[in-house]
């Protein structure tokens, strides 16, 4: 029998339901005699709350309650709980104002929740929510992020806006470093803010078994032991044994999904005081109001380079924008997940980072699809290429010189980070001959006898995933461990159920993971299902972030399988009457060495449940194991992206119209799945350099609402992506891999506004900020409005 | 969305009576706005007279010069019709760029130029090319329906029969897209005709328009050559987070010579 083992590039055994609409989403799991609720929201971004009189809304028809903040304080209800404390300069904590789960006395963002309507119906509930009789008195607000530390500057919370001051490396030598540079090249700019957008917008059913006085969420999570953590523990005061929260089927997250939100812990805490399962499904609009978003800085960045083109240091100045409130682990995204990155693949020895967060009136933000890592890796590869400029030196040239030796690892960065393997060399040589970068000026002179200007961009990078160990996160603010948990159960036939405590929103566990355990036990994928989503079923999890789920899930996998194997071979030696130390186990058979003797691993699993030939004096039967995972390190994807634009100067539109990318991401076990989670990851990079943005007008009004005015990227933005691996193990868990998930985010949008810049460069052009849209590009080439270009 | 009658009458007379004896009532065409309108609860109407029963309204003719288009056909319709590929393909290739293929597939001519918005492709096919607009009582040439954002010639209760479009020696939509909706940011419906060069500029303005620099222009020379150094002022066009109103004022110019040099 062939089996599927690592490095198949078998079809996903979850596409079949998927793709046969029999997927299992939170929507459509309905509750007998559920009620439906209505979030109404705050269309102003900042006001006070004056009044509320829900008696009308009350008395109308169908509606089973209604409830506004007052109502969930009187309960006792706790604040929505941040998971990662930031410390100041001076080491004293980050100001973390309340959360309140609906509004109490102010809105500070527009979608922020004011009361809920609770109906028979959901159109009961809309019909209701209009007898609401709201009073706000607006107060003024402030949208941008260096707008909030302005003196006089409008408060989000009485603390004032700045939420922490916080910085890593070393400033003393960064200065000295600066003072003896030959050159130092400067760069302001935005990384503007995303909505992450996930194709199934969020959801949630609460449901309470007044019998058990059981708790049961329904909810579109990527995380469902993280939400009942922090909602029993921190919000409803619920123990974890009367809470279940299922993630069943989750259309996509792409960090969204991470976050512990409001209407999470409404539904739950509603359900028993209706009496009734409560349930909510946002409409877009709401996604695009109440959905944690992604990215927003503002960062100031010099590098300082001696005569030969070497890094000497770098120093950065990053303002953050946490919006109104701080989402669940936002504080540590433009912290620990941007600026322990700065170092890139580069040897620079000094870097010196300042990070100011702040809040603003607008929607909360936190980690979107790369999550810091991208930021870092825009700053970094965009400066470069401007100290290429400054230089005069090829932009090739540049990187390779100042790339961290490959025989340099384990390698040590200034900023607190140890990458243990990588081979930037050949990940760039890679993507270089895919794209045929040699021949890139002939295209470019081809394509201006067109009237386009042609332009190519590189963009070498480096992320961290699979944060850990949890020791040094907890250290660092982190309030949660960082470790992943697997449960094998081999059923007395031989099939196997894992039970991992990641979570699948579209990477593919199902198959993966399946994958992992047919290699290991020599059985089909057809024996193995992969379970997942549910605390009930689970023994624990982190759930999937940050492209952990292969690196740490995995080897949490691995763990639990060497178990099984142990104590499949003692039951092996005891069947085949030989020692333990004897037996080998390959392809699904435990044999004696040098002997024709041997077992399957079904017999084994068969004896294991029913014991009647088995050492039960010193083996427990049954064949079912746990293991957890603590990683020793995070895992450093890295790689090269290469962006070839072709630019329109009558209109500005840019067209990416090549594009390779050649990665690192560790052992890879299902090839098709890898190359998948690339392309959506690319889409979504070039979508972020090209299109996306989230705008707000000065009131907060958020006038890319939907998705009439926020630029989705689609395929026929896209060309057909050259992508490729060129690996090296990750050298601390025992597959070696590294972490795909989120590379294809974190590379592009530096090449491609490396490509643009280049394309332009006949215009003077040093930088551009995303997203390059045809109006930003066409002002630079009209010569006319200088502020779209630096 | 709100409670609503709802009926669906099998003649013109049976709507036209609905649409009279209801003030509040509307006519549902294809639904591409009407529905979202309706779902957003930012429309409340007493009744919806839904016209998709009535036979006669759908229907593609080419006869005596002229394309006519039944006010409920299809946009998926005129794009695939051989006879409108035919005798005038500009007109069926920008009805397979409005929207997407769920669009097209619902969308009607009738609705999109009933409704009228400042975005929608068929009216610049309408005021480029001349067309005629039928209705249950009248027709109405389109220089005198498109009057304004969202606003038409038509009365309340008035329902659009057909579109007529005289066929012109050459003609060519060039649409520019908006990048998040992909409406038109600006299209330019381009038309030579024995009477002279028509052009009509969508999703610039408020409401559809003929740009009558262009037509002397090209009235004189019909190539696109002729528009060079012919202007569409910025004021009083669309600006928003798209597009401010100069790039908008330049794009005219763009399309428009896109739209001649693909014409022919």
């Amino acid at each position: 029998m062939a089996i599927d083992g690592i490095g198949a590039a078998v079809r996903r055994k979850e596409d079949y339901r998927f793709l046969t609409g029999q997927g299992n989403y939170t929507d459509d799991i309905s509750r007998p005699n559920q009620v439906h609720a209505y979030f109404v929201r705050a269309q102003t971004a900042h006001a006070k709350i004056v009044r509320i009189d829900t008696a009308k809304a009350k008395a109308a028809e169908g509606v089973v309650a209604v409830f506004t903040g007052p109502d969930m304080a009187a309960d006792a209800i706790g604040g929505l709980p941040c998971g990662w404390l930031v410390k100041n300069k001076d080491g004293s904590p980050m100001q973390e104002p309340a959360h309140p789960v609906l509004a109490l006395e102010r809105v500070r963002h527009v979608g922020d929740p004011i009361a809920v309507v609770v109906a028979e119906t959901l159109s009961q509930a809309k019909d209701a929510a209009e007898l609401l009789d709201i009073e706000l008195a607006d107060l003024p607000a402030v949208v941008g992020l260096v707008d909030a530390l302005k003196p006089g500057a409008p408060a989000v919370h009485a603390g004032g806006n700045l939420c922490f001051d916080w910085h890593i490396g070393d400033a003393d030598q960064v200065a000295a470093a600066f003072k003896n540079a030959y050159k130092v090249a400067k760069i302001d700019l935005v990384n503007n803010r995303l909505i992450a957008n996930p194709m199934e917008p969020r959801a949630a059913v609460g449901e309470y078994d007044r019998a058990t006085g059981e708790y049961t969420l329904f909810t579109t999570s990527q995380n469902p032991h993280v939400i009942r953590l922090l909602m029993g523990a921190f919000v409803l005061h619920i123990p974890e044994s009367r809470l279940r929260v299922v993630a069943p089927d989750v259309g996509g997250g792409f960090g969204s999904k991470i976050y512990h939100y409001a209407e999470e812990a409404f539904v739950t805490w509603a359900a028993p005081k209706v009496g009734r399962p409560v349930k909510w499904t946002a409409e877009r609009g709401e996604s695009f109001m109440s959905d944690a978003q992604g990215r927003d800085h503002v960062t100031h960045a010099e590098l300082a380079l001696d005569k030969n083109g070497k890094f000497l240091a770098l120093k950065v100045n990053t303002i953050a924008n946490m919006g109104a409130y701080l989402s669940t682990f936002a504080p540590a995204i433009p912290t620990y997940l941007y600026a322990t990155l700065l170092a890139g693949v580069y040897t620079t020895p000094a870097i010196y980072a300042e990070v100011k967060a702040v809040f603003t009136n607008t929607v909360p933000v936190d980690a979107y699809r790369g999550a810091g890592r991208p930021e870092a890796a825009f700053l970094i590869e965009r400066i470069v290429d401007i100290a290429a400029a400054e230089m005069g030196m090829d932009r090739v040239e540049i990187r390779k010189r100042n790339f961290i030796p490959t025989n340099a690892f384990p390698y040590q960065t200034p900023v607190a980070l140890q990458y243990d393997s990588g081979d930037y060399f050949a990940t760039l040589e890679g993507a270089m001959k895919a794209i045929d970068y040699a021949g890139f000026e002939a295209r470019r002179a081809a394509a201006k006898k067109h009237g386009k200007l042609r332009g190519i961009g590189i963009s070498t990078y480096v992320e961290a995933c699979g944060i850990a160990p949890s020791n040094i996160a907890g250290a660092l603010g982190a309030r949660a461990g960082l470790y992943e948990c697997a449960n094998v159960r081999v059923h007395p036939t031989g099939s196997v159920t894992l039970f991992t405590g990641c979570h699948s929103h579209g990477q593919g566990h199902e198959t993966t993971y399946a994958q992992l355990i047919a290699e290991r036990l020599g059985i089909g994928l057809d024996q193995i299902e992969v379970s997942h989503g549910d605390t009930n079923k689970i023994p624990f999890g982190m759930g999937t972030y940050g492209s952990r789920s292969l690196a740490v899930g995995g080897t949490a996998v691995v763990k639990a399988l060497d178990k099984i194997v142990d104590k499949a071979k003692k039951i092996a030696a005891h069947l085949l009457e030989a020692a333990e130390a004897d037996i080998e186990f390959k392809d699904g058979k435990f044999t004696v060495a040098g002997t024709d003797k041997s077992k399957s691993f079904g017999e084994i699993a068969l004896t294991a449940y029913v014991p009647h030939n088995y050492p039960l004096e010193t083996l427990e039967p049954g064949l079912d194991e746990t293991a957890f995972y603590d990683p020793k390190n995070f895992t450093f994807p890295g790689g090269a992206h290469i962006c070839e634009v072709e630019i329109d100067p009558q209109t500005g539109v840019v067209k990416v119209v090549d594009f390779a990318a050649c990665d690192d991401v560790g052992r890879v076990v299902n090839p098709m799945i890898v190359e998948g989670q690339v392309h959506g990851g690319l889409a979504q990079g070039i979508g972020q350099a090209l299109m996306e943005e989230c705008v707000y007008d000065d009131k907060g009004q958020l006038r890319s609402g939907s998705f009439m005015d926020y630029t989705m990227p689609r395929a026929d933005d896209l060309p057909s992506f050259k992508v490729s691996t060129a690996i090296t193990l990750c050298t601390h868990n025992p597959l070696g891999v590294k972490g795909v998930g989120e590379v294809g985010a974190i590379g592009s949008p530096p090449a491609v506004i490396n490509a643009v810049v280049d394309a332009l460069k006949d215009y003077g052009v040093r930088h551009i900020d995303m997203p390059a849209t045809p109006q930003k590009i066409w002002a630079i080439v009209n010569g006319g409005h200088r502020m779209a270009a630096e | 969305m709100y409670d609503f009658a709802y009926h669906k009458p099998a003649t013109v007379a049976d709507a036209v009576k609905l649409l009279a004896a209801d003030g509040d009532a509307k006519a549902l065409a294809g639904g591409q706005t009407l529905i979202p309108t309706l779902k957003q609860r930012l429309a409340k109407p007493s009744a919806v007279v839904d016209l998709s029963a009535i036979k006669d309204l759908a229907g593609i003719a080419v006869a005596g010069g002229k394309v006519t288009i039944g006010a409920m056909t299809r946009h998926g319709d005129v794009a695939a019709s051989a006879d409108v590929k035919k005798a005038l393909p500009a007109l069926a290739a920008l009805a397979d760029g409005i929207g997407d293929p769920q669009v097209r597939n619902r969308g009607t001519i009738g609705g999109s130029i009933a409704n009228n918005d400042p975005a929608a492709d068929y009216p610049a096919a309408c005021l480029a090319l001349g067309a005629t607009i039928k209705t249950n009582s009248r027709e109405i040439p389109a220089d005198a329906f498109f009057l304004g954002m969202f606003e038409t010639a038509l009365k309340p209760g008035e329902i659009i029969l057909s579109v007529s479009f005289p066929i012109p020696e050459k003609a060519a939509y060039a649409k520019f897209g908006q990048p998040a909706s992909r409406y038109a940011l600006v299209g330019v419906m381009v038309a030579k005709t024995a009477s002279g060069a028509r052009v009509a500029v969508t999703g610039a303005a408020a409401a559809v328009f003929r740009w009558s620099e262009a037509e002397a222009a090209l009235s004189k020379s019909w190539n696109a050559a002729s528009l060079d150094g012919v202007k569409v002022s910025p004021d009083g066009l669309n600006s928003d987070i798209h597009a401010a109103a100069d790039y908008r004022a330049h794009l005219v110019g763009v399309m428009a010579k896109r739209a001649v040099t693909a014409a022919g």
